[in-house]
């Protein structure tokens, strides 16, 4: 398992990137999927940045897996304030442009990617753990 | 990192977007898009170089879009199969012209 431990900012959004994107490189992911995985991991980051402990500071916990049969799971933690992010109703997409509000497709799509989506509130900390075949 | 090279001429606009559309370069792209859009009818984006796009990048082409409903219209040329491929999970095929 390889874990990444980081200030959950945004501007950390890149090193965040690198270290999945490198795991990726090294298990000969196709691109496809790891755009998939990368949007995934973006959005579950930038999330955690915005809104874990706002108005404060704190760390994000990112744990990677490679799993047998072959998956990827990544187990993003935090101990912001209690958040599922799965709880959240999904935007209606059959709107047109016009109709359709700005933003809440992040977590839409991360839901629509993951091949195993969970997520549990335990000892103060957020746990969300994203799978994904590849 | 995102590159953004406009053309403009006359009334049509072209951005060629290079690089990725995430949450970092997304307000980048927008304030640009807001700067250019004033007597344009034609909005063109070129994605041939755009490697990702979030749901940040997904945010903006739906505000541009929306601008351009009113104003005109705008068109996604060149996007790669995996872009496309989030364009569809999230319906935004349908409400955007991709060529």
């Amino acid at each position: 398992m390889k874990e990444l431990t980081i200030d959950a900012k945004v501007d950390n959004l890149d090193r965040v990137l690198e270290f999945i994107d490198a795991i990726l490189e090294e298990n000969e992911c196709d691109m496809k999927t790891q755009v998939q995985i990368d949007v995934c991991v973006e959005e579950i980051f930038v999330n955690i940045a915005n809104y874990a402990y706002t108005p404060g500071e704190g760390e994000a916990v990112i744990q990677v897996e490679v799993l047998d049969p072959r998956a990827l799971s990544i187990t993003f933690k935090d101990k912001g304030v209690p958040y599922n992010p799965l709880a959240k109703e999904d935007p209606d997409i059959t709107l047109s442009a016009d109709e359709r509000p700005i933003g809440g497709l992040g977590i839409f799509m991360v839901k629509k990617s993951a091949d195993d989506i969970s997520y549990e509130y335990k000892d103060d900390q957020n746990i969300l753990t994203y799978i994904k075949k590849f | 990192m995102l590159n953004i090279n406009k053309e403009a001429n006359g009334n049509v606009c072209t951005f060629f977007l290079e690089g990725r559309l995430d949450t970092t370069t997304a307000p980048q792209f927008e304030s640009e898009i807001k700067d250019s859009l004033e007597g344009v009818s034609s909005l063109i984006m070129d994605m041939a170089k755009l490697e990702y796009i979030s749901s940040a990048g997904l945010r903006v082409l739906l505000s541009a879009q929306k601008i351009m409903n009113k104003q005109g219209s705008m068109v996604i040329k060149n996007s790669s199969e995996e872009i496309n491929e989030i364009f569809d999970v999230t319906g935004f095929s349908d409400i955007l012209t991709i060529e």
